[in-house]
């Protein structure tokens, strides 16, 4: 679906400083952007800023305090800063949230319908979106009448993703869906997304910590450690960079390192940059 | 028939009546604490304040007329009409719509996120600001509600029952204005249930019940929503001022029915509808069943602390209350 010359940039993050309670600072200037029809992926290990990403350009970071200080964040060209979610939610950006956060006492189908609380173009068009969405996830059709709290963890990212397509997105930003989840539904889950990337059309912005799964899929890949992007490119690249190699899916020319020495190596390049 | 058993099934139906007349309060409470986790110290004085403005509206009072008064040395207190109860009640309902929307825009909008503690706290001050508010609005004399609602025994039931258990028995006392809280009570609780099950708005409010962040993220307006529950928690203390204040009066203990409210939430969990009305109902026959078995040997007056005792015992057993909502843990 996509080819890399000319295509439109949806979403554009410039250098975006993140705070948290007026003190804690977690992003030291990311900038990415999101072209239409792709998957980015934006990796990195724990507290590295990932979701704060996410969070920063959905808008979702003032009901924990944080906020926006510096840079840019703009959505087909246009500002989003100070756009409620909801109104973010209507131009087409959704997200995901990491931990799945499914309304646990809602059925599935329950939880999915409100991800069409935004739309007004009528019953008709969402009933058949909730059927294409149970097109895509035959397993939450199955388990429709349930309550979502009592589903697995893999039903429940399926239904996480599932509400956000009830939404008719443009992009989806997907943080961490491999959480938690067996290694088999990992992939399924991911096929899942390139199959909704592929036939629906849909761009997305992916943060994970799995960066062999993620880069497998994503078609550009952002780096991230603490709270600056340190490499970029496109996902085929970054497999075969022998950094990327070593410290994030674990293998190196020498075959397999022992996690000491990935350490001192680590802090000995936080002392260079 | 005996007499006795009689007189028990009448203690009975009147204890029904009576825990009806609790639920209407503990609705209020139940809708939002579901939605918003905020504890509502000031139901009671929604309640009171519904039913003052409903009644200075209906006697055509000029509001803040003390006020008015004394900063333009006028001497206004009444417009001189009066307004239909019908009309009247869609403006109180309005007066508690905006009441939600102040609520919303000028206290909680700046404590999101806090601890649901502050929430408490801050929904103290609001309850007696309020009861400030409708005393500068519509003045501290008692008022009735001549809405015209039945009063008294209904002598029908009476008639119809007297003799039943022999010459001695009189018949049933069921008081009108009971009979007609309760068939207003189910009508509210099946439209509450109603909306909040198969409407688009009723989905998104027990979805911002569950999850607030991820409410927000699907693109539901958390405000929207907060200022939605607060007016229809307006709404059902309206009613609750109705109901009560046709039995005793409008005057400013009304106020305290929330602590009647309390042992129903404790018994029937906090964020169930249903829950609100079966726990009013165990109360209300619990309470009367009580005073009317052993009562007499302890001394009376157990009504004050019956419904308390109640609660702890199911505290203890079950602490979401009997209906509240399973916590859902995944292992």
């Amino acid at each position: 679906m996509l080819d890399d010359t000319k295509v439109e940039t949806l979403l554009e993050v410039n250098n975006i400083e993140v705070i948290y309670n007026h003190v804690i600072l977690v992003l030291k200037g990311v900038s990415l952007s999101v072209p239409r029809g792709g998957i980015t992926a934006l990796l990195g290990g724990n507290g590295a800023g990932k979701t704060t990403t996410l969070k920063a350009i959905s808008n979702l970071l003032h009901s924990e305090r944080g906020e926006v200080t510096k840079g840019r964040i703009e959505y087909r060209g246009r500002p989003v800063e100070n756009l409620s979610p909801e109104a973010l939610v209507k131009r087409g950006v959704v997200q995901v949230m990491e931990g799945r956060h499914c309304f646990e006492h809602l059925t599935i189908e329950e939880n999915l319908m409100t991800g069409a609380y935004t739309r007004s173009d009528g019953a008709a068009n969402v009933k058949a979106d909730l059927e294409m969405v149970y097109d895509y996830f035959p397993r939450l059709k199955e388990r429709r009448k349930s309550q979502a709290g009592f589903t697995s963890g893999g039903e429940q990212q399926m239904c996480a993703i599932g509400r956000a397509m009830m939404s008719r997105p443009e992009t989806i930003l997907l943080d961490e869906p491999s959480m938690g989840l067996a290694p088999q539904l990992v992939e399924e889950i991911f096929r899942i997304v390139k199959n909704l990337n592929e036939k629906e059309g849909v761009s997305f912005l992916l943060a994970e910590q799995n960066t062999n799964v993620a880069l497998r899929f994503a078609h550009h890949g952002y780096i991230l450690e603490s709270g600056r992007v340190v490499m970029e490119g496109p996902a085929a690249e970054l497999r075969e960079n022998p950094d990327v190699k070593e410290f994030y899916l674990g293998v190196s020319d020498d075959g397999r390192k022992s996690f000491r020495d990935v350490r001192s190596y680590r802090r000995r390049k936080r002392w260079l940059s | 028939m005996s007499t006795d058993f009689l007189y028990l099934v009448e203690v009975l139906i009147n204890g029904l009546m009576a825990g009806v007349m609790y639920s209407l309060v503990a609705l209020g409470f139940v809708l939002i604490f579901k939605a918003s986790g905020i504890f509502n110290y000031a139901q009671g004085v929604m309640a009171l304040f519904a039913a003052l403005t409903l009644a200075g509206v209906m006697e055509g009072q000029v509001p803040f007329a003390h006020l008015i008064n004394a900063v333009f040395g006028t001497e206004i207190h009444h417009f001189g009409w009066h307004v239909p109860a019908l009309l009247a009640i869609l403006l109180t309902v309005g007066v508690m719509v905006i009441f939600a929307w102040a609520v919303q825009r000028f206290v909680f909008r700046h404590l999101v996120g806090q601890e649901p503690i502050i929430l408490f706290m801050a929904t103290i001050g609001l309850a007696y600001f309020l009861e400030g508010v409708g005393d500068l609005m519509w003045g501290s004399d008692i008022k009735t509600l001549a809405l015209g609602l039945p009063q008294g025994g209904s002598r029908w039931i009476e008639d119809m029952t007297a003799g039943m258990g022999g010459d001695d028995f009189y018949g049933f006392f069921i008081d009108k204005l009971d009979m007609v809280a309760t068939v207003v009570a189910i009508i509210l609780v099946a439209s509450l249930i109603a909306f909040s099950q198969y409407t688009k708005h009723g989905r998104a409010m027990r979805a911002v019940a569950d999850d607030h962040q991820a409410a927000l993220s699907v693109g539901i307006s958390l405000n929207f929503i907060w200022i939605l529950v607060w007016s229809l928690a307006g709404f059902v203390a309206l009613v609750a001022g109705i109901m009560w204040g046709a039995k005793s009066g409008v005057q400013f203990s009304l106020s305290l029915i929330a602590l009647k409210a309390l042992p129903v939430l404790m018994l029937g969990g906090f964020t169930s509808i249903p829950g609100a009305i079966v726990g009013g109902l165990i109360i209300g026959v619990g309470e009367k069943l009580f005073e009317f078995s052993v009562g007499p040997l302890i001394g009376g007056a157990t009504e004050n602390w019956f419904a308390y005792v109640l609660a702890l015992v199911v505290l203890v057993f079950r602490p979401q209350g009997l209906f509240g909502e399973k916590i859902i843990e995944r292992v």
